[in-house]
């Protein structure tokens, strides 16, 4: 089975301070790591291929120093990479990536299954895999937290809120993963070595058929009006009292009082 | 369009790096330059002390007649054939904006049997209601409800689609805005108009909460959005409301439907495990020390109507399942009331639950970051509190229905 992993290099959003004074970001010195969903949509390709043979390729799209996220996907189990990056490619929102990107795996051809994260830590949205599977005009399901090859398909379990629907999906199909779906493993200084002899190659807009107009800002149907910070919370009323019962009893009447209850 | 710096006024000051929320800008070979992050978000135009940086604006061409395109919908997903709250909340926020511009408000029911939800669905604000039903619609597909809703909105060409940002609405919205070639902005936590263009203005945290980002699609229509259960409030039912009810037939040829559900697997029934669109969470940590200790969490959630939390530690750790995760790499929530019972608050988990209108924490730790967010904390063993509170809320209770 051959399989394409879709990833991102996000900033690590856990590391992002607050500025106390002005209320701001602040990114200096926040590094850069593969969007930690891709990397158990990673995981999930290499145990497929494990299992049922095939090979693994991974894409992103990014400025060059995406390549560095390329390179960790390599060194822990990837077969082949690219990267996908022009200045055309600038300022896309999810409509013009997802277009990039299956513009992108057409050319690369090839292909069974494509996993991506349920979303990156960065944007939140969980709009590409989908948006990707509409342009490739394939099957997709999302939130998948197993995966099991069927007998023409796959068997996949999408998470809901009381349990997991088991469906069956027809190849190729764009999946996106969720944690739970396994423990992503870690790179050993052999395979760091060997993903290093990998040569990863670039692909950029001379090289896709794709339509000037639909990629980048000119492809992008959504615009940012505006950042701000959101609303700071602070500590509000603390209950310090060594007696369990009363400390919960002075919460209660708080609550009563809001009301809450 | 593009972002522009006037290199003879830049002074290098850095802000402009600083305060880039896509860290887009560097400083390359000693000369401040954006990179293909950027998002032409405007940020540093904002914070530049010289004003050396501007926005060009470039004209983008769209065949499309916005004037064509009229009237809020609402997706009314149903579970269990019954309308989540969501829909009925859209309802609510959906009729303000069709209001401002003058428009229709119109709920879109998919589902087996929809007809009979259509009454309701006009009780809590719509004007009219486009009902699909059929076999085909049992069970939420990407297939089928792609299919039916490409086919409505090319008929009826609605401006405005607000969508639940559920597990089947986050499928769903970038499938259909995919497909018709138009926007969406995912997981709201507001919705306005933007004066300047009369274009709905879309809401939505981002960085993990850390900033928050307004949205528009000027061009494209129609302009549809996720919007997070909980943050807004459904109208009064007015069962003397009366509307339209129009019914399409939309059959997809079976041979097209490309995934099938072939079972369920039940780990969990009732409103303990709806975190989604839960009023009131409660949710256990680590402080716990072990998986029998979500008894009183558990006992807690009951007596509020609530549903129960947990962190990635207690995940971890085996103590529940992962179906009750909050946090970064669980589920987002916005409940009114957010209790966290020993819980450190780590910033993953924050990511998750800091858009609660009123978070209350307890914990024996008084340096335990949740309660640098909390409304309420307590410092104390919650394994006095807890109970104890549980115990004081259902007599409370009990006195009120008396």
């Amino acid at each position: 089975m051959n399989i394409i992993v879709c990833v991102k290099q996000v900033p690590d959003t856990t590391e992002v301070k607050i500025d106390p004074e002005t209320n701001t970001l602040i990114r200096s010195g926040v590094p850069s790591i593969v969007n930690p969903f891709d990397k158990n949509a990673l995981e999930a390709a290499v145990q497929l291929k494990e299992s049922q043979g095939g090979k693994v390729t991974v894409i992103t799209m990014g400025p060059p120093q995406a390549k560095d996220a390329l390179k960790e996907c390599l060194s822990l189990g990837a077969d082949q990479a690219y990267l996908i990056s022009d200045r055309a490619f600038g300022g896309s929102d999810t409509l013009a990536t997802s277009y990039t990107l299956a513009a992108a795996i057409k050319k690369i051809g090839d292909f069974d299954l494509i996993l991506c994260g349920k979303q990156a830590i960065d944007g939140d949205t969980a709009q590409v895999g989908p948006e990707m599977a509409e342009h490739l005009d394939i099957a997709q399901v999302t939130l998948v937290s197993k995966i099991t090859p069927g007998q023409s398909g796959l068997i996949v379990e999408k998470e809901q809120d009381e349990g997991y629907e088991v469906i069956e999906t027809e190849l190729p199909a764009v999946l996106t993963v969720v944690k739970s779906i396994n423990i992503p493993r870690y790179a050993s200084i052999k395979s760091k070595i060997a993903a290093r002899k990998i040569e990863i190659e670039t692909i950029s807009v001379e090289d896709l058929d794709v339509d000037p107009e639909q990629l980048g800002l000119k492809g992008s149907a959504t615009q940012v009006k505006k950042i701000f910070s959101p609303k700071k919370r602070t500590t509000g009323v603390i209950i310090n009292n060594e007696n369990g019962k009363e400390a919960a009893g002075e919460l209660f009447k708080k609550l009563i009082q809001i009301p809450v209850v | 369009m593009a972002i522009i710096i006037d290199y003879d006024s830049c002074i290098d000051c850095g802000s402009c790096e600083d305060q880039c929320p896509f860290g887009a800008i560097e400083t390359i070979d000693g000369k401040v330059t954006i990179t293909e992050a950027c998002t032409i978000c405007g940020a540093c135009v904002e914070v530049c002390p010289v004003g050396a940086i501007s926005k060009e604006e470039e004209e983008i061409i769209v065949n499309i007649d916005k004037n064509d395109y009229k009237n809020v919908w609402v997706f009314i997903e149903l579970h269990k054939g019954m309308p989540r709250n969501v829909g009925l909340e859209l309802l609510g926020q959906g009729r303000i904006l069709a209001d401002a511009n003058n428009e229709k408000l119109i709920g879109v029911i998919i589902g087996e049997k929809s007809r009979t939800i259509a009454n309701e669905i006009i009780n809590y604000g719509a004007d009219e209601v486009i009902i699909v039903e059929g076999p085909q619609y049992i069970d939420y597909n990407t297939d089928t409800y792609t299919n039916a809703m490409e086919i409505l909105i090319n008929k009826y060409k609605p401006s405005t689609i607000l969508i639940g940002a559920t597990n089947n609405g986050r499928d769903l919205g970038p499938r259909i805005a995919c497909r018709v070639g138009t926007g969406l902005t995912a997981d709201c936590t507001n919705l306005g108009i933007d004066e300047e263009t009369g274009n709905i203005a879309w809401t939505r945290p981002a960085f993990g909460g850390n900033i928050m980002a307004t949205i528009i699609c000027p061009l494209h229509r129609p302009q549809i959005g996720t919007v997070r259960p909980n943050v807004f409030k459904k109208l009064e039912k007015n069962t003397d409301r009366l509307g339209r009810i129009i019914s399409e037939e939309i059959t997809m040829d079976e041979s097209k439907i490309r995934t099938k559900i072939i079972d369920f697997i039940n780990v969990e029934e009732g409103p303990e495990i709806n975190l989604e669109e839960a009023e009131f969470i409660v949710s256990g940590g680590r402080g716990l020390g072990k998986p029998e200790n979500f008894k009183m969490i558990r006992e807690l959630a009951e007596a509020l109507d609530g549903s129960v939390g947990a962190s990635r530690a207690a995940v971890d750790s085996e103590w529940i399942s992962a179906l009750h995760q909050v946090g970064q790499t669980g589920k987002t929530v916005g409940p009114k009331v957010y209790i966290a019972c020993g819980i450190s608050g780590a910033i993953q988990h924050l990511a998750g639950m800091s858009s609660s209108d009123i978070i209350i924490a307890i914990n024996k730790d008084p340096e335990a970051p949740i309660f640098d967010v909390a409304d309420y904390g307590v410092v104390g063993d919650v394994f006095e509190v807890v109970p104890e509170l549980t115990k004081q809320i259902i007599n409370h209770k009990k006195a009120k229905s008396l």
